[in-house]
Parts: C-alpha cells; sequence; structure tokens
C-alpha cells in the first residue's frame, strides 16, 4: 500500500516538477518574444527567418503528400457508408469538415512534432552536452532570446501555414476519389465543398494549429535543456520531446475540440 | 589591458553548494588578487570546475557569496550582472564552440552582440584575437574540422573577445598531449606578460601549475586545503597536498573483513 502512495507521489511530483519547467521556459519565451522589444531587446528575426525555412518550408512536401493521403482514406471510408444511404455527394462536406476543423491541424501537428520537435531538442541537448549554452551565458547572452524565441517564432508563424497547406492538400485528396470514383466532375466537387465549409470551420483548425505550435516548441526545447549526460540524454530527450508533445497535442485537440462544439 | 583595481579582484566567502543531497563545496574562502595568476589545483571530482561555474554564475550556490570588484554576484540583477560579465572571459573544457559556426564567427559573435562595432572593425579584432592564439588562416573553418587543442585555443580567442580583465580557464591541458599542453601554458604566460589579466585556471596538471601560478589553491573534497606561492605549495607538510603534489595514491582504508562486508551487503 504505501509502496502504491509513494509510487503515486513521486510521479505525481515529477509531473508537476516537469509542468512547472515548461510553464517556466515558456514564460521566459514569452517574455523574450513579446515584452523584451519593446524595451529595445530586438528579435533575431534571421534566426527565426532560419527556423522557419528548417521547420516550415521544408516541411511542406511530407506534409502535403500526407495530408493528400488522408483525404483520400477519409472519402474512401466515408464513401463506404455514406453509399448505403445513397448519400455519396455528403462525401465532399464529410473530408471538408473533418480536415480543416480536425485532421489538418493534428496531422500537421504530428509531423511537425516528429520532425522539428525532435530536430530542436537534439540541438539544444547537444549545445547543453558540449557547454554551447554555458558559453552563451557566460558571454552575457541570454540562451532562451538566443535559442528558444526564434523556435518559437517559427511555430507560431509556420504551424498555421502549414495547417492551411494540409486543409488544402486533404480536401484535393477527397477530390480525386470523388472525380474518380463517384462520378462527379471537378467542379461539382468545388462547389460542394465551397457550401459545406463555412470560415468558422478553417479558422477553430488555425487556433488549434497555433497552441499545437506552441506545444511542440515548448516540449522540444525544454527537453533539450534538459538534457543530462552525453549522447544518451540527448537520445533520451529526442524521443521523449515527440511523445511528450504528441500526447499533449492529443489532450489540447480534445479540450479545444469540446470548446468550440458547445460554444458552436 | 591595465588592472586598476586594488586588493581581491573575486573574492568567494563562505560558499556551500549541493547537487541535490550531495554537498560539493563546503565553505570555500578564497581571494583572487587583481593582475595575478591563480591556479585552483585539485584531483577529479573536488569540486574545482563547480567553483569556477559559480564565480561566472552558471550555478546558484546553496549559501554563501561571490564578489567581483566588490559586486555580490549572487544577489546581483541580471542586467547589473551582465554588464560584469562582459569584463570575464570563459575558455571551458571542451572548447564550447558554436558547432553552426566558423571559427571567425564564433570569436566575433559577443563582439557583434554586445556592442556597436562596425563589422569592419569587429573583422580586424577577430583576427589579433586569432593571431594571438596563433590560429590566423583557420577562420573560415568549422570547429569540427580542428583539432583538440585548436579548438581550445579558438575558445579561448572567443574568451578574449571583449578584452575581460578577468580570464578564467576550465582544464586548459585537459585531453591534450604534452606538446599541445605546453603551448597553452606559454600562451596564458603570454596573456598574463602582455594584457596585466587576472587568470584563474582550474587543473590537475602539476607540470602545467607550476609554470603559470603566482599563487596555487588547493581543493580536496570540497573545501580549500592549502593556499600559496607554488614555492610554499611545493614544501607543503599538509598530508592530502603532499599526496597530491607527490603523486601518491589513496591508500586501502578498509582491512580485508571491512571490505568483504561491504561486498555482501546490499
Amino acid at each position: 500500500m504505501t509502496g502504491v502512495l509513494a509510487f503515486l507521489g513521486r510521479n505525481t511530483l515529477d509531473l508537476l516538477r516537469y509542468l512547472s519547467g515548461l510553464y517556466d521556459l515558456s514564460a521566459k519565451a514569452a517574455y523574450w518574444t513579446f515584452v523584451a522589444p519593446f524595451r529595445g531587446r530586438k528579435l533575431k528575426w534571421d534566426s527565426a527567418i532560419h527556423q522557419m525555412v528548417l521547420a516550415g518550408v521544408n516541411s511542406i512536401p511530407i506534409v502535403s503528400l500526407i495530408s493528400l493521403f488522408i483525404g483520400i482514406v477519409l472519402a474512401l471510408q466515408g464513401a463506404y457508408q455514406l453509399q448505403k444511404f445513397g448519400a455519396s455527394y455528403y462525401v465532399t462536406a464529410l473530408v471538408g469538415v473533418s480536415v480543416t476543423r480536425e485532421l489538418g491541424p493534428l496531422i500537421t501537428a504530428v509531423v511537425i512534432a516528429g520532425r522539428s520537435g525532435s530536430a530542436f531538442a537534439a540541438e539544444l541537448g547537444t549545445m547543453k552536452v558540449s557547454e554551447e549554452i554555458d558559453a552563451l551565458e557566460a558571454m552575457g547572452l541570454n540562451s532562451v532570446r538566443y535559442l528558444v524565441v526564434p523556435k518559437y517564432l517559427a511555430m507560431l508563424v509556420m504551424l498555421p501555414c502549414l495547417t492551411l497547406i494540409s486543409d488544402l492538400a486533404g480536401i484535393l485528396g477527397g477530390g480525386i476519389f470523388e472525380v474518380l470514383q463517384l462520378n462527379q466532375t471537378f467542379r461539382m466537387f468545388l462547389a460542394a465543398t465551397r457550401d459545406s465549409l463555412a470560415m468558422h470551420d478553417i479558422s477553430t483548425g488555425l487556433v488549434k494549429s497555433l497552441v499545437f505550435g506552441l506545444i511542440i516548441a515548448k516540449v522540444g526545447c525544454y527537453e533539450g535543456f534538459s538534457v543530462e549526460g552525453g549522447a544518451e540524454g540527448v537520445g533520451k530527450a529526442t524521443t521523449s520531446a515527440v511523445v511528450v508533445s504528441i500526447f499533449l497535442i492529443i489532450f489540447a485537440d480534445v479540450i479545444f475540440t469540446a470548446i468550440f462544439y458547445y460554444t458552436g | 589591458m591595465a588592472n586598476e583595481f586594488e586588493g581581491p579582484i573575486i573574492r568567494v566567502v563562505d560558499l556551500v553548494t549541493h547537487y541535490g543531497e550531495r554537498r560539493i563545496l563546503n565553505h570555500v574562502n578564497l581571494d583572487i588578487p587583481a593582475g595575478e595568476t591563480m591556479v585552483i589545483l585539485g584531483g577529479s571530482g573536488t569540486g574545482k570546475t563547480t567553483l569556477l561555474r559559480h564565480i561566472m554564475r552558471l550555478e546558484v550556490p546553496s549559501s554563501g557569496h561571490i564578489f567581483i570588484k566588490d559586486q555580490d554576484i549572487c544577489h546581483l540583477r541580471e542586467e547589473r550582472f551582465n554588464l560584469l560579465r562582459r569584463k570575464i572571459g570563459m575558455s571551458f573544457q571542451g572548447a564550447a564552440l558554436f558547432n553552426s559556426m566558423t571559427i571567425e564567427e564564433n570569436v566575433a559573435l559577443p563582439l557583434h552582440e554586445l556592442t556597436q562595432l562596425e563589422d569592419s572593425t569587429i573583422r580586424i579584432m577577430t583576427r589579433i584575437k586569432l593571431d594571438l592564439v596563433g590560429l590566423s588562416g583557420f577562420e573560415n573553418y568549422m570547429p569540427s574540422q580542428l583539432s583538440g587543442g585548436m579548438k581550445k585555443r579558438a575558445g579561448l580567442a572567443r574568451a578574449l573577445a571583449m578584452d575581460p580583465e578577468i580570464l578564467l580557464f576550465d582544464e586548459p591541458s585537459a585531453g591534450l598531449d604534452p606538446i599541445t599542453a605546453a603551448g597553452i601554458d606559454s600562451l596564458i604566460l603570454k596573456l598574463k606578460l602582455a594584457f596585466k589579466m587576472t587568470i584563474v585556471v582550474v587543473t590537475h596538471e602539476l607540470a602545467s601549475a607550476f609554470v603559470i601560478a603566482d599563487r596555487i589553491t588547493v581543493m580536496d573534497q570540497g573545501g580549500v586545503t592549502a593556499n600559496g606561492t607554488p614555492e610554499e605549495i611545493r614544501h607543503s607538510q599538509h598530508p592530502r597536498v603532499f599526496q597530491f603534489m607527490n603523486r601518491i595514491p589513496e591508500g586501502d582504508q578498509m582491512d580485508a573483513q571491512t571490505y568483504l562486508r561491504a561486498l555482501t551487503q546490499n
């Protein structure tokens, strides 16, 4: 019994410590992103843009391809059910709404968590191990400002952009199936998509993607900074950066979807 | 750069620090006079690197004070300390060069970020520093293309970029062959003569310590065991210092019975 209690207590403490560490880093990053620029400490736009290219632009092919496939799969599964009722016309609506509201942001976030979240953790972790972060601090240069803020900015800007691309690719994927298999013309597909989508569907997806972007940057950087003990530590941090951020992304997704559902 | 500062430029007062439960530094008191080269000598795990990291405020002590130029850095605001920190250069054990930048960019980074100098001026200053450590011609190399000794010298050039009054040097000769290590030693002597800097060197290399030191502090088990001129330390009668100077291994403190018991206990 005491063993169970000790186990629970220890894990709760670990979790709280982790969350407070995340919070601490986010607060510092928010300060250096939103407050410090007004006090004459300029943002490092050149490294932010470099990060945007690495994390954002270079991810366009993989995000579009995966989203295209997801769109096709969704249309296939939708048609399988809806054809029974002779309602295959609604496949377009099904794909459009589920991609923009849900799958676009989610798939993008998961891909970027795997691609960039792990890269953040590995980069910062390696720098930590080789004392580069200490060297930065020793020069009086703030490591959060130099290393974390550009990644935050990159995620905040690029994740909504990638989500839009993913939305587009997903809808197009659905369209390919509908045009080829459901005897619709491309024009009918476009019209059906336009009819079924509201601005609200797209904007809720974008709001989600902002939050997901924050989670990826936050977890990736925090894991990187907390690396201890050489190459093995970097490996562990990289793995847990991906696992933890995907978990938090889906958790946040549940909460946001519930909020959007109940508030309409 | 002349040191106008009188008295100890760095004063460590009653410094105690823990990593988790383990006490690393145990009431350390140390005065480092301006313009001198202080060598902190001690075996592995005696807390000498930890002490150096505290002087750079890379670690927060459990209690105690560190005064640099009469300012208590443990309680100084970040901005104030950053101003002070510009006058301190630190060379790390593993050089800690930024691997994504060339050697020149590494050395130029503090100048770019902390001063308003023109790019052309920064370029010239960077070349001077690289020349000083014997690395002219390697400006455009990446750190991964350099040998261990060259990396260390590039790290030193970066530490010198802002013309510091105080230079902290963590294990200058660790992992280097004797010839390269001797090269680093003579570089430190050159700096001492040319710039009148206060230099703090952490090392466990006896030979190197006696070449460069004005004063030597011997650390053991998180505390200062002895402090004095190289001559005083060489002739010290303190058992631990004597053991260290004469390279005597730790004696077997356990008899066979206790050893067996220690093995079988869990």
